[in-house]
């Protein structure tokens, strides 16, 4: 930090506009939404139904994804086409708490083991359950699990220098093992049907309206401090070094740094940013099941963070949230047709617009300051 | 801080944003208005994946759904309201199944909602259903171990599948040896799980209960089919009794008439095998394999017959078959109708009470009673595949068999029992005398 | 009138008692016609097969009612030995044939309302004790053309004509008994095990046959079906048997039957008999032998007996264990083969031109749904349509793979990371595209008759056709394509490009042309990788999807720009694979196979064999 030449943290974190602009629209939308969801009457043009704060909440745990997988794709040049496997970790340790948190509510009213073990005929519980009922010990799960799985799998990845392709493809094979495993019964995840019928968190009932909003705000919170986060890695001096290491690998390991530690630092930051989205993500949605570990799900994350601008973390959040909202929309509107608009969307994206969204926006403003120069 | 505090930019991009997001709040609040004023017409969601994996199977049913809608419609609708059909594509996403179902009660406003196929579809809406009190048609055989207030559950149980199956080949077929093949999930694990407890029950040795499970979609049978083989050849009548999904079937049959194994070696007993899974595969080969259901198209009885007449009509294809969860969503379809039309409105808490004990025909002759526990009284038929893709019924029940939700084959399962007519309680404990558990929703519900 | 009706109903058995008598004076003309043919004929066995003479109807009524009283209780077993002894017996009285045919009568009429169990009764009983068209009656029953008028439970042999009304025939003459609407009738259901029982029956009746090509056949079935009643029928026949490989076959039978029903000489004969007939039937019944007698046992002669059983059964355990292993590997094999086919295109794509295909799996469907395009233009012809489906599909695929180049991939080389995301839309576009062509419900592609069945070498072991057609398909593209890129000058250029391609510019050249191409011939091969998965699996808008992932880590694991790395990587995953399955189950296999894959590109980042190339650069 001594070397960054721009003052104090928060003008070099903010200095850019995108993201200044992202931060305060961010936190608007993380007070605005909750308030015209609670306090304006239903018939007010303003008013925010329960729905569309479920929705926008889910569109944020995506966002802070898109960013743990622009951090390292935008700045570092690794392409994770297994992120969702931190996510769906993370998103596991909120499960089993949320499972623990039902109690002897169960359908057959056991007071330890959650519905799925029962009908099994398990007797105990897993060693890897326990503790999970205590809050803050999921919470550290949440992010140790993907972050510890990060180091390992980064460790050997990047000591080897497998880089590029490669390591996009081990990593989907890495989402698929654990996906297949998730799958079996056997591992005491609840297989194909995973982890529902979740009561309450921290002792307030899930399906309240208060409960909600506290998650959509946490959400908010979760995806402001991750791009916090993020922006505070890539602008630093730390930032630079990743970045030239995107650019000419081999040339930063000969002026020196040991670029595997680098890579690995940073793989296993932005897995655990993965893990904390995927946490708040399945009390919102209500279930976790292993097909948030397809290899099909960490690549469409990836196009979000291409759709919305790579390199730039709040395209990466803007890509998440419009892709997905495009999803929402065209699935209602357009049952039948919907995945010719996306596939088209797609290829429109890589081949016009190769700086997604966020460059769009950029390409016309310089348009426009030649129009009209100020 | 200077350079951030540019007001042209927070009024030029801000603002615009905020406006936005409110904008999307606002339109969604206002569609709401529109449609909680207005009673006609009356909304049915229809909740099938369109695309992605499950499309194969719940496209048809999608369509099954707007054919009723459209045959109610032209009968005059009901209560003198035009059913309107609102259809979501969940994509085959559980997740967004969930989201979608969201969508459907609280945007949409719909009153009552045809939908699902999987079990884990079904667990990601049920409690979406349960919070915003929707309810919920569930047109698939599946594993029990579930009573939702807010779903009604017209497929089979695994007591008006699995268990008739079972009996038909130990009794009337002879066999003595027993192959449980599955897919790796929830359904095939719970059927398999009774099934075994089953046929311990009658008297079959440990050793001559095979239990194998696969990956979904799995598409390479040869070992398992050669082991398959091998145990069936130990001297003993040898059946296979399968639970595998969708996708994996037509390799294993395949595999199965690759191997020569014919039926008269060993028969395969399927649930998840009907007239539509047939239709993707060379039958040659499968003649004599069985398959267990409620309904068969084959079945010869006037209501089937103009069932049949209508659907190629409506699909405008003579070659598309009908299924078993056709006829699901049939009897559940007509259920609702009538339950409507007895309580003189589609408001859920009425119609949830209303329903049981209300009968209608079914396909095959008999009648459907839909049961306090929410399951209904079906017929089960083995059938046998013929050349031309379809099932000859080789045996079927005496009179229809009441759906258990809660098997009587599984320790925990047994003392728990499900009746929303006296009781009001999904999963009463008989031992304890009390709804296991539900405390809280117990008290949601009596507010 | 004496009549058997041990479980029918008292009225189905009155009402066909009167149908009976109704029938009889035909019956007795028939019978007597029979008695002439065999009173000039004594040898049974030489009697036309179809129409089949049997010796049963000459016989006197005392054996008549002893067969009666065991029929009832014991079904089948000992009324099939009578049957056999009766055979032998002078012709009787004609008393006894009204009695028989009656009785015969009596027999079908129970079919009427009769469980499953029952009927295979009845079956044994009317084999045991045939008339002239038993043989045909059978073959009516097994095809479900025996049914029974509603109002008075008779039963009648149908054809089905149109406009719903059967043509109807008396199940015990088979003369012409009128027209009536099939709605007045019901089937007299059949199922597999009931079929099974029939094809054994028939097997007997065929034992009588005049061809011995046709007994012998019909001992191999009952071989398989050995039970009591083929046994004993099969010890009947043997002494009449004139042709020498009958009798072999017959002895095996025997010698198979007394491994369990024998006494100790008996047995001991029939394992050296049977030494080196790897039948599972055999093996069973060895087994079977060791578990009954206690290994310390004092009698001499079982002691000589188990130790003969137990030597034999280590022999045959042995063989299997090679077998086994031989098995195995053929499934490794044919599952490495599907790898290496769905693979190989993308070996090109991916591979030599850098190119992320996320739509290979796509084209693979494609290929697929070619094949069954081809099989509807050309109804009947379902070999045919299937091989002139491989260039079909090339072409589709291929052509579909130069429209994706031509407008996606050429504005994306030098960053294979775009060309994955725009290739994913593709494949997105592409499914829904098939979703709404051909619905999204799968589509039956047939198998023509040379892939369907097994490649027998004993009873041990056979080998599929279609996995030995794959296996030998996908070596041999593999083979073409190594041919086209190494002795064609497009291979020449193609290796070229892929090495340098600003040299290769230089050189003159059309790199643009070129690109297309190749990326059309990896595009073709996986077509034609699909028209082979056609075979195998669903044909279905999700069927690219099963392959993707499996076919970039085949790639990956061979080394991106090598075939033969594709090769060797493919067959040795599949045979890894499925060397582990036995031990681990399906899934754990997969998943350690997976584990093995990422710790090895670890170890060799390069693939098993790496080499230079454009995407080896790195990006």
């Amino acid at each position: 930090m001594r070397h960054s030449n721009h003052g104090p943290v928060l003008t070099r974190m903010l200095g850019d506009t995108g993201s200044l602009i992202f931060v305060v629209v961010l936190i608007a939308l993380t007070v605005a939404v909750p308030l015209c969801n609670v306090y304006l009457p239903e018939a007010s043009a303003l008013h925010v139904t329960d729905y569309t704060v479920a929705l926008i909440g889910k569109y944020l745990t995506y966002a802070l994804l898109a960013v743990a997988i622009d951090l390292i794709w935008g700045y570092c040049g690794i392409l994770s086409l297994g992120h969702t496997a931190f996510f769906g970790l993370g998103g596991y340790a909120m499960g089993m708490y949320l499972m623990r948190q039902i109690g002897d509510r169960g359908v057959y009213g056991n007071p330890v083991l959650p519905d799925f073990m029962v009908f099994l005929d398990w007797e105990h519980l897993p060693w890897y359950w326990h503790g999970m009922d205590i809050f803050p010990f999921a919470m550290a799960m949440v992010v140790l699990v993907p972050g510890l799985l990060a180091l390992v799998f980064g460790g050997l990845a990047f000591r080897s220098r497998v880089t590029g392709v490669y390591f996009a493809i081990i990593t989907q094979a890495m989402t698929y093992a654990l996906m297949l495993a998730f799958f079996r019964n056997e591992m005491g995840f609840g297989g194909n049907n995973g982890l529902t019928d979740f009561k309450d968190i921290l002792g307030y009932e899930l399906s309240a309206d208060g409960t909600r909003n506290a998650l959509f705000v946490a959400s908010g919170v979760g995806l402001l401090l991750g791009f916090l986060i993020a922006r505070f890695i890539v602008t630093s001096r730390l930032g630079r070094v990743l970045e030239a290491i995107r650019d000419a690998e081999s040339r930063t390991r000969f002026t020196g740094y040991r670029v595997a530690y680098y890579k690995l630092w940073i793989f296993t930051v932005s897995a655990m940013l993965a893990g904390v989205a995927g946490a708040l993500y399945v009390p919102q949605v209500g279930i976790i099941n292993p097909s948030e570990f397809s290899p099909i799900a960490s690549i469409e994350a990836v196009v979000w963070v291409a759709v919305g601008g790579r390199g730039t973390l709040y395209g990466a959040a803007l890509g998440a949230g419009a892709v997905n909202f495009a999803k929402t929309w065209l699935t209602g509107a357009y049952p039948e047709i919907w995945p010719y608009a996306l596939g088209i969307l797609f290829v429109a994206v890589t081949l016009f617009l190769p700086k997604g969204i966020v460059g769009l926006v950029s390409q016309l403003r310089r348009r426009m300051r030649r129009k009209e120069p100020s | 801080m200077k350079n951030w505090t540019k007001h042209t930019l927070i009024t030029r991009w801000v603002a615009p944003a905020l406006l936005a997001a409110g904008g999307l709040g606002s339109a969604h609040a206002a569609d709401g208005d529109a449609n909680a004023d207005v009673e006609c017409p009356i909304k049915v969601g229809v909740l099938h994946s369109l695309s992605g994996t499950m499309a194969i199977s719940e496209s048809t049913l999608k369509d099954t759904a707007l054919m009723l809608i459209k045959q109610q419609n032209e009968k005059g609708g009901l209560l003198g309201c035009d059913l309107e059909p609102v259809v979501v594509d969940p994509a085959s996403d559980w997740p967004l199944f969930a989201e979608k179902a969201r969508q459907l009660l609280a945007q949409e406003k719909v009153d009552v909602v045809f939908g699902t196929w999987t079990s884990v579809s079904r667990k990601s809406v049920l409690p979406v259903f349960e919070e915003l009190n929707g309810l919920l048609f569930y047109p698939v055989q599946y594993e029990g171990e579930e009573s939702s207030r807010n779903i009604v559950y017209t497929g089979a149980a695994p007591n008006q599948q699995a268990i008739p199956a079972v009996n038909y080949l130990m009794n009337q077929v002879g066999i003595e040896r027993w192959v449980l093949l599955g897919t790796d999930y929830v359904y095939p694990r719970t059927t398999n799980k009774i099934l075994e407890q089953y046929l311990k029950d009658q008297g079959v040795a440990d050793s001559d209960i095979m239990v194998n499970y696969t990956p979904f979609g799995h598409s390479d049978w040869q070992s398992i089919v050669s082991r398959v083989k091998a145990f069936g050849s130990m001297g003993k009548p040898t059946a296979v009794v399968s639970t595998i999904n969708g996708d994996a079937n037509v390799p294993f049959y395949k595999e199965l008439a690759n191997q020569q194994i014919s039926a008269a070696d060993i028969p395969v007993v399927a649930f998840s095998v009907g007239e539509q899974e047939l239709s993707g595969i060379d039958t040659d080969p499968l003649l004599g394999h069985l398959a267990a259901w409620n309904y068969f198209q084959s079945i010869d009885t006037p209501a089937n017959e103009r069932f049949i007449e209508n659907w190629h009509d409506y699909t405008g294809d003579d070659d598309r078959v009908t299924n078993d969860p056709m006829e699901a969503t049939y009897i559940g379809f007509n259920l609702w109708v009538k339950a409507v039309k007895k309580a003189g409105t589609t408001d859920v808490d009425t119609v949830i009470d209303t329903l049981p004990g209300l009968k209608v025909d079914n396909l095959t002759g008999g009648t459907a009673e839909l049961l306090p526990n929410h399951h209904i009284t079906k017929p089960v038929y083995i059938g046998e595949i013929t050349d031309n893709g379809q099932f000859s019924v080789v045996w079927e029940t005496d009179e229809e068999v009441p759906g258990d939700a809660w098997s009587d084959f599984l320790p925990e399962s047994a003392k728990l029992k499900a009746d929303w007519v006296d009781l009001d309680c999904g999963h009463y404990n008989t031992e304890t005398e009390e709804c296991s558990g539900q405390m809280s929703d117990m008290a949601e519900d009596e507010e | 009138m004496r009549t058997c009706t041990p479980r029918g109903t008292t009225a189905a058995a009155v009402l066909a008692l009167l149908a009976v008598l109704a029938l009889a004076p035909c019956a007795l003309a028939q019978n007597n016609g029979q008695n002439e043919g065999q009173n000039t004929d004594s040898n049974a066995s030489e009697a036309t097969p179809a129409t089949s003479e049997s010796p049963a109807p000459a016989n006197d009524a005392t054996v008549e009612s002893g067969r009666d009283a065991q029929a009832s209780d014991e079904p089948g077993d000992t009324a099939e030995a009578q049957a056999g002894a009766d055979g032998e017996s002078e012709p009787g009285a004609d008393t006894g044939e009204d009695e028989d045919s009656t009785e015969y009568a009596a027999t079908i009429a129970e079919l009427a309302d009769a469980s499953y169990p029952e009927k295979r009764d009845i079956l044994n009983r009317l084999v045991a004790n045939p008339n002239a068209h038993t043989a045909e009656l059978l073959t009516a029953f097994a095809d479900n053309r025996l049914v029974v008028r509603e109002s008075d439970q008779t039963i009648f042999v149908a054809a089905e004509e149109r406009d719903e009304t059967y043509v109807l025939r008396d199940p015990i003459t088979f003369e012409a008994a009128g027209k009536a609407a099939t709605r007045d009738f019901e089937p007299v259901r059949t199922n597999v095990g009931l079929r099974g029982s029939i094809e054994s029956g028939q097997a007997r009746l065929r034992l009588q046959a005049d061809d011995a090509e046709t007994r012998l056949a019909a001992v191999e079935t009952m071989t398989e079906k050995l039970d009591d009643t083929a046994a004993d029928a099969l010890r009947a026949h043997r002494p009449e048997e004139s042709d020498d490989a009958v009798r072999e076959a017959i002895d095996r039978a025997l010698a198979i039957n007394d491994l369990n029903t024998g006494d100790n000489a008996a047995k001991l004969a029939a394992v050296e008999r049977l030494s080196g007939d790897f039948n599972q039937m055999v093996y069973n019944r060895l087994n079977n032998i060791l578990l009954l007698i206690p290994e310390d046992t004092e009698d001499r002669d079982q002691a000589q007996l188990r130790a003969a059983v137990a030597a034999e059964v280590e022999r045959i355990d042995w063989w299997r264990g090679v077998y086994d292993q031989l098995e195995t590997l053929f499934f490794g094999l044919s599952l490495g083969s599907i790898l290496v086919l769905a693979g190989i295109g993308l070996a090109i794509t991916f591979g030599v031109m850098g190119v992320i295909n996320m739509a290979h799996g796509e084209l693979i469907m494609l290929g697929a749904y070619t094949a069954f395009v081809m099989q509807q233009l050309l109804p009947g012809h379902v070999g045919l349509a299937l091989v002139l489906a491989v260039p079909a599909a090339f072409v589709v695929s291929g052509l579909v793979g130069i429209l994706i180049e031509r407008s996606i991939v050429q504005w994306l080389y030098g960053r294979p990371l775009e060309t994955l995301l725009a290739t994913f839309g593709v494949s997105l576009f592409l499914q829904q595209l098939v979703r709404t062509v051909f619905t999204p419900l799968n589509r039956s592609v047939s198998a023509p008759e040379w892939m369907s069945g097994q490649l027998h070498f004993n009873d041990m072991f056979a080998l599929t056709e279609n996995r030995l057609v794959i296996v030998a398909f996908s070596l041999a593209v593999f083979a073409a394509l190594i041919l086209v890129m190494n002795r064609t000058s497009l291979g020449l250029k193609v290796r070229a490009v892929s090495q340098n391609r600003d040299m290769a510019r230089a050189m003159g050249i059309r790199t643009q042309r070129l690109d297309a191409l190749t990326f059309g011939l990896g595009s073709g091969i996986a077509g034609i990788a699909g028209v082979a998965l056609s075979q195998l699996t669903n044909v279905g808008p999700n069927l690219g999807q099963a392959y993707i992932i499996d076919s970039f880590m085949v790639v990956v694991f061979g080394g991106v720009s090598n075939l033969w790395g594709t090769l060797v990587g493919g067959l040795s995953l599949g045979v890894l694979t499925k060397f582990l399955e036995p031990h681990t189950g399906t899934v754990l296999a997969k998943i350690l196979m997976l584990i093995f894959l990422i710790l090895f590109i670890q170890q060799r980042p390069r693939g098993l064999f790496p080499q230079k190339g454009r995407a080896a650069e790195g990006s």
